[in-house]
């Protein structure tokens, strides 16, 4: 079911939280609500299941407007950050609970609970209670039970948040998979953008309360609107060179050292304070934007090494090579920056 | 496995405070069960004469030892259930809800736990006898219930404060009203704070003195505890205290059973609940 916010402010006594954002989530979709804490992901989200009320703006499912309407008749499924699962109820309870509520027959329930408990993998602990599950499993149980009703829409707050890194990688592929069988819409709403990126089919990454971006991941990632957005995405992050737009391109800051700029770029007059972003997997050892530097860091990762290296005005650029280099700590190197991958910010941060 | 501490001093030191204690209810036994000769501390024979009360009337002008038994458990048992039942619901309310003047009532709350009841007997006396509850048991019940909500609701909103928040909101997304989560969801969750509450105040309001003295001083609403003291008031020097010590067992009886059976679930209202 398509998702659409118009408008919505909300407001927490005089905090404005979330001022007149818009935002549509097509049907079928996964879409990652990515941002720092306090930046209004988990408002949005809250407001969606109608937690929160709506300061002003109109929220509609489908063709529903649903601003007014209650929490219990909206049709959500929520899979809350820390699962609330009801402790005094086995599984199979915690699942039927839903259904229960709405009165289904007994034996519509028992069939329901069996398909939905087959399809989240936990078929055989339906008797368990929840404490005597794992993460995972609770997790799982977490799902079952927001999905159970068949609900319009699914609503994740950090559902990853609580599990250990190899549990995360595990769930997170789980829960693509239950929402593409199942092709329900679903909101995910994260601090992690590793997890945003592999997850859904568009992100809406938010600051403050606004929302910076909304495109997909590969996109986001390769064409980031602002500073914040392409600082936000990528790991190992994105190293930031300041300078001022000069004849025939960027002079760096403290420095006699000009970087050309790519013809796709149009610079600023000259004087005006620029920003440059390199990725580090755009700065190699043979590409040919040569700059110098010294080594200060080296960080080995298994299959692939980064090294952090200080310019000679004191800024750093990461860079990410395949095992096996012969660089160390304290070396100095002319590599060389990948030119037409350059992402430049003027002084405000937007995308030149 | 090696202690840290010795338990013997500890055990000395509480031996020697809780002697006086010991020694007063083994008499309490000893008496209540033996014949004595006056003025010695050896008794000299089993006699079950002084639990006469039991079975024949003793012309004191009350009605009976089961009349005043019944009056005591009806007056313990309609007490903690009201209790209970407002102070379940009250804790939800100040727990969870946004009311107009919630710190209010919160404040009020606790000024009200430390107040020294007595000092309202007089007011409270007066308000009866313009209601025409004075003398009655229902009056006692009503004033006994409303002294102990304040110490009830705020152990209760200690029990619901503990309950995560998410588990209610995950019931109202699943579809369940309001009243159906509490009920479904956070009742079960509270159940020990709720056992702790229906126990303490039916506890409580058997061994109530000065409310059922003061406001039902009638033979209809006479309660244990009023019956002892009649019973030593009118007897005066005369007054037969191996008798007294009789009742005074039967009396405590109930108490010591019920601490027995339910000690665990009411020391939770010190573990579970009680914050701040």
């Amino acid at each position: 079911m398509r998702i659409s916010i118009e408008n919505f402010t909300k407001a927490f006594g005089t905090t404005t939280v979330i001022k007149d954002m818009s935002l549509e989530i097509n049907s079928g979709e996964m879409l990652a609500l990515l941002g720092p804490s306090g930046c209004g992901k988990s408002t949005t989200l809250f407001a969606i299941c109608g937690i929160h009320r709506m300061n002003s703006g109109r929220l509609l499912f489908g063709e529903r407007d649903v601003t007014r309407i209650s929490s219990q008749q909206r049709n959500v499924g929520v899979v809350f950050q820390n699962y609330a699962l009801y402790p005094h109820m086995n599984v199979f309870d915690n699942i039927a609970f839903p259904l229960k509520v709405r009165r289904d027959t007994r034996a519509d329930i028992e069939r329901k609970v069996k398909d939905i408990a087959d399809l989240v993998h936990i078929g055989e602990l339906l008797h368990r209670k929840p404490a005597e599950l794992s993460g995972g499993q609770q997790q799982r149980v977490a799902l079952a039970r927001a999905l159970v009703r068949e609900p319009d829409i699914l609503l994740l707050d950090e559902p990853l948040a609580n599990l250990d890194a190899k549990l995360r990688l595990e769930m997170r592929s789980e829960i693509r998979r239950i929402q593409q069988q199942t092709g329900i819409t679903a909101v995910l709403v994260t601090h992690d953008q590793v997890e945003a990126m592999s997850m859904c089919d568009r992100i809406a990454i938010m600051d403050q309360g606004k929302i910076m971006q909304l495109s997909s991941p590969k996109e986001m990632y390769e064409d980031p609107s602002s500073d914040f957005v392409a600082g936000f995405l990528g790991n190992p992050p994105i190293a930031f060179l300041e300078g001022v737009a000069a004849e025939g391109g960027m002079r760096l800051a403290n420095s006699e050292v000009t970087l050309p700029v790519p013809a796709a770029i149009n610079l600023p007059d000259h004087g005006a304070a620029v920003r440059f972003g390199i990725r580090p997997e755009f700065f190699q050892p043979d590409n040919d934007l040569k700059i110098k530097g010294r080594i200060s860091f080296v960080e080995t990762q298994g299959r692939e090494e980064l090294y952090d290296v200080t310019l000679e005005n004191g800024s750093v650029l990461r860079s990410i090579q395949s095992q096996g280099g012969s660089f160390k700590l304290g070396d100095n190197v002319n590599w060389g920056i990948a030119g037409d991958r350059i992402l430049a910010f003027d002084a405000a941060g937007n995308r030149l | 496995m090696r202690q840290n501490f010795r338990n013997w001093p500890v055990l000395l030191v509480l031996f020697v405070f809780s002697a006086p204690l010991l020694i007063m209810l083994t008499f309490l036994l000893v008496d209540a069960f033996t014949t004595k000769v006056p003025g010695t501390m050896v008794p000299s024979g089993v006699t079950l004469h002084h639990f006469r009360f039991l079975w024949t009337d003793l012309d004191n002008g009350s009605w009976g030892i089961w009349g005043v038994t019944l009056n005591t458990f009806n007056f313990a048992l309609f007490t903690s259930l009201a209790v209970t039942a407002i102070s379940v619901t009250a804790g939800y309310a100040l727990s969870r809800l946004a009311f107009p003047a919630r710190g209010f009532f919160l404040g009020g709350l606790i000024v009200l736990h430390a107040f020294p009841t007595v000092t309202l007997i007089i007011a409270i006396f007066l308000i009866l006898q313009l209601l025409g509850l004075y003398n009655t048991l229902i009056g006692v019940i009503v004033v006994k219930a409303a002294l102990e909500l304040p110490f009830g609701i705020w152990v209760m909103k200690g029990f619901y404060d503990t309950v995560p928040w998410e588990i209610e909101m995950a019931g109202v997304q699943d579809g369940a009203s309001r009243f159906t989560v509490w009920w479904k969801l956070i009742l079960p969750q509270v159940q020990p704070g709720l056992m702790a509450i229906l126990i303490f105040s039916f506890l409580s309001g058997w061994s109530e003195f000065i409310l059922p003295m003061v406001l039902a001083p009638g033979n209809d609403a006479q309660v244990l505890s009023t019956y002892l003291a009649t019973m030593l008031l009118d007897g005066g020097t005369q007054a037969d205290f191996n008798l007294f010590k009789a009742v005074g067992l039967f009396y405590a009886l109930p108490v010591i059973i019920i601490y027995l059976v339910f000690q665990n679930k009411l020391m939770n209202i010190y573990g579970g609940g009680t914050k701040g």
